[in-house]
């Protein structure tokens, strides 16, 4: 439905903002730009606005090119970072405010905005002026103002991030439920990965100007594309091993591993790691057979299986310390190899810590979970 | 610091104690500017009455409103274009030599003004008045406005684009509501320098087109009169009334959001 065509983007000579940026977003899809500061996902955001014009590339809505329009004949709509709601109108007046300028009568534009803040529970705010609403509400009367005028898509410009945490996971619900029930596609900006993994339907994960990986959150969490996606999103562990030659066999063998059905673009490989042990990974990269040499993995510490030192199919490392949260208890280990790693147990059953600090653990690497990084 | 106390007092006593007498003094009966003979109005009947000075009031505000009016316009467009539009190049240098004026000795302006006039060879009484005044009025009415712009959240303006409304639209119904108490605290701020201007307008006016303090000025040359008190008082009462004015709204303008 949007469809973003290579877009590239600086300012001034040196600072690059976008470097050849394409997506496609579907009808009534949640799509979430997820990246640190200065990744370019506002300007992105900016652009498919209208407040910023492309070096280069396409914006398509429905099929035709809207790159070169004025944000007023877009059908596009934008909650701000800050709200920016109009201090000198009250709530009524800001959600009427878009009606109005399509020149819609001012009754019935006073009519729809009372149904529409009765969709946000704001029913008794209509003459409040914004400066005396809280934080949350004013979040309210910006999403209404937007979504009055129905748009073909509704921008999200880090909405959630000047609330406070309590006031933010609800307002993610209630944002979630507005999705459901407008049927308006959002595309929303965030750099909060536990906010982009609970409401999208699809994340496109940025780096630097670039989209690095494009997937529904499980994707994204479960097959990082490389590196940065995979520490950026979720909490990571990084191995250094070695592909020896025929290490890729395009099944995977040993150590109980099934390759599964899932797709067959997943290739198995086997890896050595430091201390001369072998594991199993999988690779996304089609070519995974024939890669050779230095490799990193990456593996979930809730994928890290712990067992005592002595179990068969472990690579041995020792424990040096263990934190108890409450619902899990987290080691931190160092393996043979020399590398570190953090393990996460789920304490699902009452039960005392299994190890200490100083204890020799075998550690498992769940080989569905482990991954060659490519660099 | 011990002392200070003192040296505050000396200084309001030089500052505003001349003022107190020049107003005691207007209501005086007797024709003395130091010796009190008792309550009268009769100064200001005779002040309101006397025909020069009443053109003179009605030259000064003429031009005052008129300037007033045009510097606001002109101030609140370099306003825009240096805060809100895209940095253009020699932008820092307009900003600079619009402020200048400020610090330009007023006699240079003066002479300045009146020999570039008498170069072009143009006499159009209170016509060159207001051109002189509006120019010194701009960069007055420039800093409130301006100041009032660069607090104003840009975002606002953006998303009244993106509420559809045009640029324009967006400027009457967004931008200028919200600026409107830095261009009122603008406008009158150069509606009281044009009035109380003197020196420029001593070289500017011709005979006709004198303004209300250079008949003061030529009033107090041919010796003191309570008449004169009176006059002054009335000027320094509508002055104090519009600083009242332009103070109460430059602290709502920073109030507001």
């Amino acid at each position: 439905m949007i469809e973003l065509q290579d877009i590239s983007k600086s300012f001034g000579a040196d600072v690059v903002a976008l470097k050849h940026v394409s997506f496609t977003v579907a009808e009534n899809e949640f799509f979430t730009l997820l990246g640190p500061s200065g990744c370019g996902k506002t300007t992105l955001l900016r652009i498919i606005a209208g407040f910023e014009f492309t070096d280069s590339g396409d914006v398509l809505l429905d099929g035709g090119d809207i790159a070169q329009l004025p944000p007023e004949k877009r059908p596009v709509n934008t909650v701000f970072q800050n709200y920016a709601l109009f201090p000198h109108m009250n709530v009524l007046q800001n959600v009427a405010f878009g009606m109005e300028m399509r020149g819609i009568e001012r009754v019935e534009a006073a009519d729809s905005a009372r149904r529409m803040l009765s969709q946000v529970m704001l029913d008794d705010f209509a003459e409040r002026f914004p400066a005396q609403l809280s934080g949350g509400q004013q979040q309210r009367v910006a999403l209404a103002r937007a979504l009055i005028n129905r748009p073909r898509v509704l921008l999200l410009d880090e909405p959630l991030s000047a609330l406070d945490f309590k006031l933010r996971k609800t307002m993610r619900i209630e944002l979630k439920r507005l999705q459901r029930d407008t049927g308006i596609t959002f595309i929303f900006v965030t750099h909060d990965q536990e906010e982009a993994l609970a409401l999208s339907d699809r994340i496109a994960v940025m780096r630097d100007g670039e989209v690095r990986q494009i997937g529904a959150p499980m994707d994204v969490y479960e097959k990082p594309a490389d590196r940065f996606v995979a520490d950026f999103i979720g909490e990571t562990n990084f191995l250094a091993g070695r592909v020896e030659a025929g290490g890729g066999d395009g099944t995977g063998d040993g150590a109980g591993d099934s390759t599964g059905g899932d797709s067959s673009r997943v290739n198995s490989l086997r890896v050595t790691l430091g201390d001369g042990s072998t594991v199993t990974a999988r690779s996304q990269n089609a070519n995974a057979a024939d890669l050779r040499g230095a490799v990193t993995l990456a593996i979930r510490p809730e994928r890290v299986a712990l067992s005592a030192a002595a179990t068969p199919g472990g690579v041995a490392g020792a424990i040096d310390e263990v934190v108890y949260q409450g619902n899990t208890t987290r080691y931190q280990i160092t393996l043979q190899s020399g590398d570190r790693i953090a393990a996460l147990e789920t304490n699902a059953a009452a039960a005392t810590a299994q190890f200490a600090a100083g204890d020799r653990v075998g550690a498992r690497f769940e080989p569905q979970s482990l991954w060659v990084l490519q660099e | 610091m011990p002392g200070f106390g003192a040296w505050t007092w000396v200084f309001y006593i030089f500052l505003y104690l001349p003022l107190v007498i020049l107003v005691v003094f207007s209501f005086n009966a007797g024709r003395s500017a130091t010796v009190w003979s008792g309550f009268s109005l009769d100064w200001y009947a005779r002040a309101f009455g006397n025909e020069s000075i009443q053109r003179a009031t009605v030259n000064s505000l003429i031009v005052a409103f008129s300037a007033m009016t045009a510097a606001t316009v002109l101030a609140l467009l370099a306003a825009l274009a240096l805060m809100r539009g895209r940095r253009f190049r020699g932008g820092t240098v307009f900003r600079v030599t619009l402020l200048a004026p400020l610090m330009i000795p007023e006699i240079v302006t003066a002479v300045a003004t009146l020999t570039f006039f008498s170069a072009l060879g143009m006499q159009l009484g209170l016509f060159n008045v207001f051109i002189a005044h509006t120019v010194f009025c701009i960069p007055f009415a420039y800093l409130p406005i301006a100041a009032r712009l660069s607090n104003l959240d840009e975002s606002l303006e953006c998303a009244a684009r993106d509420l559809y409304a045009g640029a324009w639209r967006a400027f009457r119904r967004v931008t200028l509501p919200l600026a409107m108490p830095g261009i009122a605290a603008g406008a009158m701020l150069a509606f009281i320098i044009s009035l109380d201007d003197f020196v420029i307008t001593l070289m500017v006016a011709d005979a006709g087109s004198t303004t209300l303090p250079v008949y003061i000025f030529g009033m107090v040359r041919m010796g003191t009169s309570p008449e004169i008190n009176a006059v002054s008082t009335a000027l320094l009462a509508v002055t104090t009334v519009i600083i009242v004015f332009h103070y109460y709204l430059s602290n709502s303008a920073k109030n507001r959001p």
